[in-house]
């Protein structure tokens, strides 16, 4: 087992779910700007896994449930913060809020909330690359519900065709909003989907965050040699609902907690030791984590508001 | 001044960009290897090769996703839609994501591509092949929409397109293709937002764009035998839209009719008579007029689609009562 990498995966989803707690947090006390927020508690080892794959020339698009990514890829929480209070200082001037997080400088070619309108857009961005030659792979995320867009098809199939340099990450948390998985398709199997355009597919723990890093290489490496895009499935859980609003009646509790019990910090944390990850560990890891969100915090909390006026710039370039 | 066809007017316009800029590439059906369904990338496959001259699957959606996904990371990617009627199928793409990116963003990111598509009617296409959709592009901030009616424009306002930072809907007239003028030989860039006085004219401005630019001229001629001055502009962009030659030459007939090829309801019409009221209502002569397709899907019938569409004996009736109302208020 490799010690650094697993103290980094831990490290990273440690700070996903405690920031995703703190926005939570902020929510209820009604700092943010937006009612649009989605959290991807449960999920961490997806984004923290393929993340760390990444070369830093590498992009990737994003979704709706998009902190994750945005935090495994190197965003600054602060101007993160910033966003989701309507701050001037935000990503997106205060204008995009949770759902569009983005930061072109570490790659993030955007969250998005057209559920798989970035397909093509990744598909794109792999072909420019594939056109310029710059040695970069996109990483697109989506969720299984993407998986029943048309837009899914067009990319998957252009992007094998041409043998584009992307890796489409399925973040399948099992539920479209209400719907489950099983209720949405007739194949589960994410190796058989992928046979249909003639690239690898590969199913993976979504819970196993040194998995998910296995996979992932493998697929970027494939990808950055000219060999194609490949299919992850990474079967992992929303454990929350879709939304604040959504208080998740269309699933058992027992399938919850089953579902909870199986989560990616403890999941890792079991499989390194604690040797690797050590109690004195943890207590440092949770005393930088809350140090960093609340310097966060309060970034966002000084920043200026973005001010109405400003809603007539960057219409056009 | 060579004469040159509309379509070898395009086509000279993505020569040029692609051989002046490496980043300019092609993508679309048939583009290559066919030469385009309207022939206008015809031979662009053998001079860039197929790494910039691309046939896609018939995957319209992708094809717009993927021309924004290389732009927004260095490419300058023209997409070809080949019937404005497909664009349905990118729709998401288009207002979603390519208006909204640079927006949305925080000014972080920019989205420089063409969607070359075409429209209107005149060929019998039917229901699914002629419509004039511009409205929808110019209802969504974010885009700039170009509708160029004559080579010379065609080459012009292509150049600028490319060269633009913005996602440009570039919507050319499948009726227009083989229309001829002289182009001069050395290379020009035709500024987006700037309308054009076609024909200077005393008592009625008449303002149009794309294929309707024509009709607009031959009634004006007609007109002028009847000693009426018919001042016609031509909008050559649509989003941005240069309301200040409008109103310039409206402030001077007192008169307006506007004319277009798509339907009345929700049209450039209504929009442009709103305008023009709004800033001159107390120097008109009389209400501002529309002449556009009637509120119908277009028919296969040739017939059919031709009463469908504006005629001559239309605009010139507008412009009788445009007039007329003048001898009222006396």
């Amino acid at each position: 087992m490799d010690r650094e990498l697993t103290k980094s995966l831990y490290k990273t989803m440690l700070l996903i779910r405690r920031t995703e707690e703190r926005i939570l947090e902020e929510m209820m006390k009604g700092k943010l700007a937006s009612t649009m927020c989605h959290v991807s508690i449960g999920q961490e080892a997806v984004a923290a896994g393929v993340c760390d794959a990444m070369a830093p020339q590498d992009y990737l698009t994003s979704t709706h449930r998009g902190h994750g990514h945005f935090i495994a890829r190197g965003g600054g929480l602060g101007r993160m913060m910033a966003e989701l209070f309507g701050k001037e200082t935000g990503y997106c001037k205060g204008r995009g809020g949770s759902m569009h997080i983005t930061d072109i400088t570490i790659g993030h070619l955007g969250a998005n909330g057209i559920v798989g309108g970035h397909l093509g857009i990744a598909a794109g961005a792999a072909l420019w690359s594939q056109i310029s030659s710059n040695d970069a792979v996109t990483v697109c995320f989506f969720g299984e519900g993407a998986t029943n867009e048309g837009i899914t098809h067009e990319s998957l199939n252009m992007a094998a065709l041409w043998k584009l340099p992307v890796v489409f990450v399925v973040e399948n948390n099992h539920y479209a909003m209400s719907l489950a998985w099983e209720r949405s398709t007739a194949q589960l199997n994410f190796t058989e989907k992928a046979s249909a355009y003639g690239i690898p597919g590969v199913d993976v723990d979504g819970q196993d965050a040194l998995a998910v890093q296995e996979v992932a290489k493998a697929a970027i490496d494939r990808a950055r040699r000219g060999e194609g895009p490949t299919l992850i499935g990474a079967h992992t859980y929303r454990f929350l609902g879709h939304s604040r609003a959504d208080p998740s009646k269309y699933r058992s509790s027992e399938e919850e907690e089953r579902e909870r019990a199986r989560d990616p910090l403890t999941i890792l944390r079991t499989k390194a030791g604690t040797d690797v990850i050590t109690d004195s560990d943890l207590e440092a890891y949770e005393a930088e984590v809350k140090q960093q969100l609340d310097d966060a915090v309060k970034f966002a909390e000084d920043s200026p508001l973005a001010q109405p006026s400003t809603v007539f710039e960057d219409i056009y370039a | 001044m060579p004469t040159m066809m509309y379509r070898d007017a395009l086509r000279r316009a993505l020569y040029e960009e692609m051989k002046a800029d490496p980043r300019v590439f092609l993508l679309g059906e048939d583009i290559g290897l066919y030469g385009g369904a309207y022939a206008v990338t015809k031979g662009l496959l053998d001079e860039f090769g197929p790494q910039r001259v691309r046939d896609t699957p018939m995957s319209e959606a992708v094809i717009v996703g993927a021309a924004i996904g290389a732009a927004m990371i260095g490419g300058r990617p023209v997409a070809e839609i080949m019937y404005v009627d497909f664009m349905t199928l990118t729709m998401d793409q288009v207002v979603n994501q390519a208006a909204k990116i640079h927006f949305m963003f925080g000014g972080q990111i920019t989205v420089p591509c063409v969607i070359r598509t075409q429209q209107g009617t005149g060929r019998g296409a039917g229901a699914q092949h002629s419509q004039s959709l511009e409205s929808w592009f110019v209802h969504t901030p974010g885009l700039k929409v170009v509708t160029p009616a004559t080579p010379s424009d065609a080459y012009g306002l292509l150049r600028a397109s490319i060269q633009d930072d913005n996602p440009v809907i570039f919507l050319e007239h499948k009726g227009l293709y083989a229309i001829k003028e002289d182009v001069p030989e050395e290379p020009f860039v035709t500024p987006l937002g700037v309308a054009e006085v076609k024909r200077e004219g005393a008592d009625v401005t008449l303002i149009t764009y794309s294929r309707m630019v024509h009709l607009a001229l031959e009634v004006a001629a007609q007109l002028a035998e009847r000693q009426i001055g018919v001042e016609v502009i031509d909008l050559r962009t649509l989003q941005p839209l240069d309301m200040e030659t409008v109103l310039k030459s409206v402030s001077k007939t007192r008169r307006a009719v506007v004319l277009h090829e798509a339907v009345m309801t929700g049209g450039l019409g209504a929009e442009l008579s709103a305008r023009i009221t709004e800033s001159l209502f107390d120097q008109l002569l009389s209400p501002v007029r529309r002449v556009a397709a009637r509120d119908v899907p277009l028919p296969a019938n040739v017939a059919l689609e031709k009463y469908v569409v504006p005629n001559a004996e239309q605009v010139i009736s507008a412009i009788e009562e445009t007039l007329a109302v003048k001898q009222i208020v006396r």
